[in-house]
C-alpha cells in the first residue's frame, strides 16, 4: 500500500492561523466539558458526597478496567438549552472485565437524576448503539423519575408541551427488553431511587444489583400507597434492597455498598461468556507517519479554502497507508482502503462538491465494501450535490439517489466524521446520522445544515422578492437586508458543531487529534456484532 | 597416590555449591545429598548426582552419619567433604568415613577431637605457649558454688559451652547475681545443641575484637597461615560481617598472630584447613579462643586477598599432596569484606524469618562474589540455617570494599522474605565501621538503624514506578482495545489511581496520560510530569520531573518490591474493591431483614439439631423462621423476644465444633 506524501507546510501562515482558530474552538468546547463534569454544581455535589456516595464519573471509573479507554458519548448534549450540559446522564463505551459495554449512568447531582428530554435522547441513542453494535447495556440507576416541572415558558418548552404526549413515552422500557431478546445482556445497578416508571428499568434488566440501605425500587411510594389503598408503609418495606433480595426477588445481588456493587457488576460482566462476532483487528496498528497534532492546522474555520482529504486520512490511518480506489475518476470524492487500529476500513472522503461521477464512484465503492465485509468511514466536508442545468440534465438526481440507496442498504458498519461542511443531501449520502450510522462524530470546525447560511439567507431573499413581485407589492430592500443578515446569522449559529451536538445530532464533538483513537474504539465496538455486507446483486459497475 | 574421582558433599546450600564448583574445576564428579525440602534446591541441581536422605530435620538427614555413608556407597563416591556445620567437626564421623575406605576431606580425626572440647583445647594451647584466657569449668550445682567459681574470673564474664560454638550456650554476665541463672540457661542450651552440658567461665573482654587466623596443613608436616580475618561484627554472638585483613592488625602483630596459629596447629598435628580464633583486646594483646577444625564460613575473604582456592588445597592435601605453596609465597593483596545475608528480622531481635523468595537476583551491573544457596522461588524453611548468601567484595582498600559491598547489597533484589540486608548496609556505611572501630559489641555500642531510611520522595517514585508499570501491563494484557492510548478519555475527569501502603502509611499514586505519551502524576499532593523511557523484563526507566531513574519492580499479587539505585522500597497495594465491612460470625445466624423478634426457642448451652426452629422473627407482617442449619450447641443468644432487629444483625451463635482451632 502506498504511503501518502504530505504536501502540508506546517510553517505556513495559513496552517498557523488555522491552528490558532482551532485552538480557540477547542477552548470553547473545554469550557462546556467542564460544565458537564461539574454536574449539578458545587452544592449539589457536596450534598451528594456527604451522603457517602460516589460521583457518577467516579462510579464509571471504578467499573472500567484499569487504564482501558472510555469514549463518552454526547458529553455536551443539552448545550444551548435550559438543561445542564450533559443532561444529567453520562453515556459511553468502556471496557468492563474485558468486555466492551455501553454504560448509561444517571448523574443524581443534576435534578436528582430526573429524566429530561436531553437525557431521554441520550438514553435512546445509547440503546440504539447497544442494539446496532451488540454491546451489553449497563445502567446506573439513581433517578427522581420524570421531570414534572411545567413552569418553563420558552418557545422550546411550549413546543414540547404541544407535540409531546405521555402515551408516546416509555418506549425506553420496551427497548431495554428488546436488547435482552436480541441476546444483548442488560445490567442494572441501582444506586438510589428508581421509582414509579423508573422501577421498570431494573424490572426489564437481565441482572439487578441492589445496594443495602440505598436502592429503593417501588411503583408507588408511601404517600401514593396511602392515597391508593390507605395502607401505612415505609420505603424499606415497599422497595428496599434487602426486601427485593430476600422477598420480591427483583434484586439478584445484594451489595453492601457502592464499591461492592461495582465489584459485583464487574463479576457479572466477567461471567457473560462474551464473544465478539466480528473478526477483530487483523492488521498492524502502527501509528501514522505524520503527527496527529497537525490535524489542528489543516482546516480553515471559514471552510472556504478547499483541503485535500488525503492529508486527513494520512494522519488517521495505520502507518499512513492508503490504497486509493479509482483515483483518476470522480476526483472530488476520494475512496480507498486502509486500516485504523488494525481494523480494515473503506474510506470515502470529500474533496469538493459531488457530481454524477463521484456519486457513481461512491455507489460502486460502498458495494465493494459490502462484498468484502469491511466497515466504511465517511469523512464529510461536503457542500452538497452539484446543481445547475447541465447537472440536472445529466441525471444528478439519479446518480445521487444511487449513492443514497447504496448507503441506506449497506449493512457493514458506517462511521462518520464530519470535519467541515455537511450540507443538504450531502449529509445523507455521506453517512449522516439518520442513516443508521453506527457512530457520527464532529470536529469543532463542522457545520451542519440544509445548506450554507449565506446560500440559505440568499435563497430566502430571492423567494421574498419573487413573491413581492408576484403580488405586485413594493420590495423593501432595507428590510430585506436586515432579514437576510439575521437569517444568515441564526443559520450560521445553528449550523455550528456545538449546536448539533447539543441536540444529540451526533455522538459528540471530538478533538481532531483524537480522530484515530475515537474511530479505533468505535470500530472495535462495531466488531461486537457480526460485520457482514449486504447480499443480493453483484457489484454494479458504475 | 589415591585420587578422588567422585566426591560426596555431606552438606547443603551455599557451601555445597562452593565445593561442587571447585571439584568440577578439578575434574572431580560430585554427589549431593538432600533432605526432602531440598529436592529441587540449586545445590542439588549443580551436582552430577544426588541422593535422597528421606527426612526433614537436620537430625534425620545431614546429621545422620549412617545415611550419609549409605549414600556414598550407593553413588560410588570415593571421598566425603563435610563442608562446615553438621558433621564437619565430628571426629566420630571422620573415623567412620575413613573406616568405610573413603577419603575424608578434612583434618585427622584426632586433631578434630583435640579441639572438640573447648576446655581441653585451652589446656593444650597453654602447653603450646599460645596465649589463652583463663577458663574455669563450672562444676558446682548450687548458686553459691557457682558464684564461688566465678569470683576468680571476675566480671563481666562469659558463660560458654565446652561442646560447641555458634553462640549457642553462650551468655554474657555482668554481675554475680545473674550468674547462676545464666549458667543454668547455658547448660540447657548446650545440652540440647551439643549433647554435652559442660559449661565454663571466661573473662569477658569488653571492646575486644574477634580476630582469627586461617591455617593450612598437609600430611608432610607443613603448616602455614594465610593471614588473619576480623569477624567482630556479630549479632546474637554470630558473625555477620567478616574481613581480611583486620584493620587493627599491622604487619608485626600479624606475624605474631600467624606464628601463634601455626604453633597451635602444629601442637595437634594439623593437616588440613582450619581456623584459630583469638580475641584481640584493647591493648592489642590476643588470647586464644578456640580452633575450628574445618573450612570456615568466611573463608572467601582469605581467598580473595591471597588468591588461593582453599577447597582445592583441602582436596589436594586430602589426596596426600603437599601444599602447593609455602609461607613465603603468600602475599596480602587489597582488602576483602564478606556480608552474610540472613533471612531474619533485624527489627525484632534478628529472629529468623521464613517464606518464599519471590525474587533473588544480584544486580548484574555490580559484580561481586555471591556464595548463595538460593534462587528466585526458593523456600526458606524453619529446618535449616537461615543463611541465604554470602556476598564478598575485593577492593584495593578497605573503604572501597565496604562502600562497594554496601552498594551491591543495596541493589540485590531479594524479595518475599525479611532479611538483614538493610541492616548490613547500615553497618557497612557506618562511620565507626569505616574508621575501623570494630569490636564484638559494635552493634550494641553503635546501634545502627535496623531499617533503611526511605525518604518521602523515594516512596513517591516507587509508587509511581508500580503504577506506571502496572498501567503498561494492563494495556499489554487487554483483550479488547489494546492499541488505543492508555486510560484515554475524551472527557477526562478522574485520574487513574493505584493505592499502596508503605510501612503503615498510605501512598496514593494518581496519573493521567497525555497525548505526547507522558504522564501527569499526583502523589501525596505532589504534582509533576513523568515519562516512561524504556521498560520490559520487570524493569522500568522513568523520567520524573526531568530526572531519569531505573526501577525494577517485582510483584507477587498485591505485594510489590521496587528496587532502584537508592535501594528497595516495599509497597503493599490496597485492593481496588476492599472487602465490604460486615460482621461475619462463624456459626452466626443473621436476621434476613429488619423485623421484630417474636419467639426465642433456645438458650445458651442447649444442643440443637438441623431443622430446629431457633427464633421466630416478624417482618413485613409475616413470621420468618430462623432454622438451625447444622447440629451444634447454642453459644450465645444476642436478642430477646420483642427486640427490633436490623437486617444482617447476628441473632444467635451456634457452635458446631468446627471453628475450634
Amino acid at each position: 500500500m502506498e504511503r501518502w506524501q504530505t504536501r502540508i507546510d506546517t510553517d505556513s501562515e495559513g496552517f498557523q492561523a488555522n491552528r490558532e482558530a482551532m485552538a480557540a474552538l477547542l477552548q470553547e468546547i473545554e469550557v462546556q466539558l467542564e460544565l458537564a463534569r461539574a454536574g449539578g454544581g458545587e452544592r449539589s455535589v457536596a450534598r451528594h458526597r456527604q451522603r457517602g456516595k460516589l460521583l457518577v464519573r467516579e462510579r464509571i471509573e471504578l467499573l472500567l478496567d484499569p487504564d482501558s479507554p472510555f469514549l463518552e458519548l454526547s458529553p455536551l448534549a443539552g448545550y444551548c438549552t435550559n438543561y445542564t450540559v450533559g443532561g444529567g446522564l453520562v453515556t459511553g463505551i468502556g471496557v468492563v472485565s474485558g468486555v466492551e459495554c455501553i454504560i448509561a449512568a444517571n448523574d443524581p447531582t443534576v435534578l436528582g437524576g430526573a429524566i429530561t428530554p436531553v437525557s431521554m435522547k441520550k438514553t435512546d441513542r445509547a440503546l440504539e448503539i447497544s442494539r446496532l453494535n451488540r454491546l451489553p447495556y449497563v445502567q446506573f440507576v439513581e433517578s427522581a423519575g420524570a421531570d414534572l416541572r411545567r413552569g418553563e415558558d420558552s418557545a422550546e418548552a411550549e413546543m414540547q408541551r404541544q407535540l409531546g404526549h405521555f402515551a408516546e413515552s416509555g418506549r425506553f422500557f420496551h427497548d431495554i427488553t428488546a436488547l435482552s431478546a436480541a441476546r444483548i445482556p442488560t445490567v442494572s445497578l441501582v444506586f438510589g431511587s428508581s421509582t414509579a416508571g423508573g422501577a421498570y428499568q431494573p424490572g426489564m434488566s437481565d441482572y439487578n444489583i441492589f445496594i443495602r440501605g440505598r436502592s429503593k425500587v417501588f411503583l408507588g411510594g408511601p404517600p401514593l400507597v396511602k392515597m391508593a389503598t390507605g395502607e401505612d408503609s415505609s420505603d424499606e418495606e415497599l422497595g428496599g434492597a434487602e426486601m427485593h433480595a430476600t422477598m420480591s426477588g427483583l434484586a439478584d445481588y445484594l451489595a453492601e455498598d457502592e464499591l461492592d456493587a461495582l465489584r459485583i457488576t464487574r463479576s457479572v460482566i466477567a461471567h457473560l461468556n462474551w464473544r465478539k462476532l466480528g473478526p477483530g483487528p487483523t492488521l498492524p496498528a502502527d501509528e501514522p507517519l505524520y503527527p496527529t497534532e497537525e490535524l489542528l492546522g489543516l482546516l480553515p474555520v471559514d471552510l472556504r479554502t478547499p483541503i485535500d482529504i488525503r492529508e486527513v486520512i494520512a494522519r488517521v490511518v495505520d502507518g499512513s497507508r492508503f490504497e486509493e480506489f479509482k483515483p483518476l475518476y470522480g476526483r472530488t470524492l476520494v475512496t480507498g482502503w486502509a486500516s485504523v487500529h488494525g481494523f480494515p476500513v473503506g474510506i470515502l472522503g470529500n474533496n469538493g462538491v459531488l457530481f454524477s461521477e463521484e456519486s457513481q464512484k461512491a455507489t460502486q465503492f460502498i458495494q465493494l465494501c459490502n462484498q468484502i465485509d469491511v466497515p466504511i468511514i465517511f469523512l464529510q466536508n461536503i457542500t452538497g450535490y452539484m446543481v445547475g442545468k447541465v447537472y440536472e440534465q445529466g441525471g444528478i438526481v439519479k446518480d445521487g439517489s444511487k449513492m443514497i440507496n447504496a448507503v441506506s442498504n449497506s449493512t457493514v458498519p458506517h462511521l462518520t466524521v464530519i470535519i467541515g461542511a455537511s450540507y443538504g443531501a450531502g449529509n445523507y449520502g455521506m453517512g449522516g446520522r439518520a442513516y443508521d450510522t453506527r457512530f457520527v462524530f464532529t470536529w469543532p470546525t463542522a457545520k451542519i445544515a440544509v445548506m450554507g447560511p449565506k446560500q440559505l439567507a440568499g435563497v430566502m431573499s430571492i423567494v421574498r422578492r419573487g413573491s413581492a413581485a408576484a403580488a405586485g407589492r413594493p420590495f423593501d430592500e432595507e428590510e430585506d437586508a436586515r432579514i437576510t443578515a439575521a437569517v444568515e446569522d441564526r443559520s450560521e449559529k445553528e449550523s455550528l458543531a456545538l449546536y448539533a451536538t447539543g441536540r444529540v445530532a451526533d455522538d459528540g464533538i471530538i478533538d481532531p487529534r483524537d480522530t484515530r483513537t475515537v474511530l479505533g474504539i468505535a470500530l472495535s465496538a462495531c466488531h461486537n456484532a457480526e460485520v457482514k455486507g449486504a447480499e443480493g446483486y453483484g457489484v454494479f459497475r458504475m | 597416590m589415591p585420587r578422588i574421582t567422585r566426591l560426596l558433599i555431606a552438606n547443603r546450600g551455599e557451601i555445597a555449591r562452593r565445593i561442587t564448583r571447585t571439584a568440577r574445576e578439578m575434574g572431580i564428579a560430585t554427589v549431593a545429598v538432600y533432605a526432602d525440602a531440598d529436592a529441587a534446591a540449586p545445590f542439588v541441581r549443580d551436582a552430577d548426582e544426588a541422593v535422597a536422605l528421606w527426612g526433614n530435620t537436620s537430625a534425620e538427614t545431614y546429621l545422620d552419619a549412617a545415611k550419609l555413608l549409605e549414600a556414598a556407597r550407593r553413588a560410588g563416591a570415593d571421598a566425603v567433604h563435610p563442608g562446615y556445620g553438621f558433621l564437619a567437626e565430628s571426629a566420630e564421623f571422620a573415623r567412620a568415613v575413613i573406616g568405610a575406605g573413603l577419603i575424608w576431606v578434612g583434618p585427622r580425626p584426632e586433631a578434630i577431637a583435640a579441639m572438640g572440647d573447648k576446655l581441653s583445647a585451652k589446656k593444650l594451647m597453654t602447653e603450646a605457649r599460645v596465649p589463652t584466657l583463663p577458663a574455669v569449668e563450672v562444676t558446682g550445682g548450687t548458686a553459691a558454688e557457682i558464684c564461688e567459681q566465678g569470683r576468680p574470673v571476675g566480671y563481666p564474664l562469659l558463660v560458654k559451652a565446652a561442646g560447641g560454638g555458634g553462640g549457642k550456650g553462650m551468655r554474657v554476665v555482668g554481675n554475680e547475681a545473674a550468674l547462676a541463672e545464666a549458667v543454668a540457661g547455658a547448660r540447657r542450651e548446650a545440652a540440647a545443641a551439643f549433647g554435652n552440658d559442660t559449661v565454663f567461665l571466661e573473662r569477658y573482654l569488653q571492646g575486644a575484637r574477634h580476630v582469627e587466623v586461617q591455617v593450612m596443613g598437609d600430611r608432610h608436616g607443613n603448616v602455614v597461615h594465610c593471614f588473619e580475618r576480623e569477624c567482630s561484627i556479630q549479632r546474637r554472638h554470630q558473625k555477620i560481617i567478616e574481613e581480611a585483613p583486620s584493620p587493627a592488625v599491622d604487619a608485626a602483630l600479624g606475624l605474631r598472630l600467624g606464628e601463634a596459629a601455626v604453633a597451635a596447629a602444629r601442637a595437634i598435628g594439623y593437616d588440613n584447613a582450619g581456623t584459630v580464633e583469638f580475641l584481640l583486646d584493647k591493648r592489642r594483646k590476643f588470647h586464644f579462643l578456640e580452633m575450628n577444625t574445618r573450612l570456615q564460613v568466611e573463608h572467601p575473604v582469605t581467598e580473595e586477598v591471597t588468591g588461593l582456592d582453599l577447597v582445592r588445597e583441602q582436596i589436594r592435601v586430602a589426596e596426600g599432596d603437599p601444599l602447593s605453596f609455602g609461607q613465603e609465597d603468600l602475599r596480602l593483596n587489597g582488602h576483602a569484606i564478606e556480608a552474610r545475608v540472613y533471612a531474619e528480622d533485624p527489627a525484632h531481635d534478628f529472629l529468623p524469618a521464613t517464606g518464599r523468595l519471590v525474587a533473588w537476583e544480584p544486580d548484574p551491573a555490580l559484580p561481586a562474589r555471591f556464595e548463595s544457596g538460593v534462587e528466585s522461588g526458593s523456600d526458606v524453611s524453619v529446618h535449616f540455617d537461615p543463611l541465604l548468601a554470602k556476598v564478598i567484595v575485593h577492593a584495593p582498600t578497605r573503604t572501597e570494599a565496604a562502600l562497594r559491598l554496601a552498594n551491591v547489597l543495596e541493589r540485590l533484589r531479594v524479595h518475599g522474605v525479611t532479611t538483614n540486608r538493610d541492616f548490613l548496609v547500615n553497618v557497612l556505611r557506618h562511620d565507626a565501621f569505616l574508621a575501623g572501630d570494630t569490636s564484638t559489641d559494635f552493634i550494641e555500642r553503635h546501634n545502627p538503624p535496623r531499617e533503611r531510611h526511605v525518604g518521602a520522595e523515594e516512596v513517591r517514585a516507587a509508587a509511581l514506578a508500580v503504577a506506571l508499570g502496572a498501567q503498561q501491563a494492563h494495556r499489554a494484557e487487554a483483550r479488547v482495545l489494546k492499541t488505543p492510548p492508555s486510560g484515554w478519555r475524551n472527557n477526562p475527569s478522574v485520574m487513574q489511581e493505584v493505592r499502596c501502603v508503605h510501612r503503615g502509611e498510605e501512598v496514593i499514586a494518581r496519573y493521567l496520560r497525555h497525548r505526547d505519551g507522558g504522564f501527569t502524576y499526583e502523589i501525596d499532593g505532589q504534582v509533576g510530569r513523568a515519562r516512561i523511557i524504556r521498560s520490559g523484563d520487570g524493569r522500568i526507566e522513568l523520567e520524573i520531573d526531568g530526572v531519569q531513574r531505573a526501577f525494577s519492580v517485582v510483584s507477587d499479587g498485591l505485594r510489590h518490591w521496587v528496587q532502584s539505585a537508592a535501594g528497595e522500597v516495599r509497597l503493599v497495594e490496597t485492593p481496588r474493591f476492599p472487602e465490604p465491612e460486615r460482621e461475619e460470625v462463624a456459626g452466626g445466624y443473621a436476621a434476613p431483614m429488619p423485623g421484630k423478634v417474636v419467639v426465642v426457642n433456645v438458650e445458651p448451652g442447649r444442643r440443637v439439631s438441623a431443622g430446629e426452629v431457633l427464633i421466630i422473627l416478624e417482618a413485613m407482617k409475616m413470621e420468618h423462621l430462623i432454622t438451625c442449619t447444622q447440629d451444634g450447641t447454642v453459644q450465645q443468644v444476642r436478642v430477646t423476644a420483642g427486640a427490633q432487629v436490623e437486617a444482617g444483625q447476628i441473632l444467635l451463635v451456634v457452635d458446631t465444633g468446627e471453628s475450634k482451632t
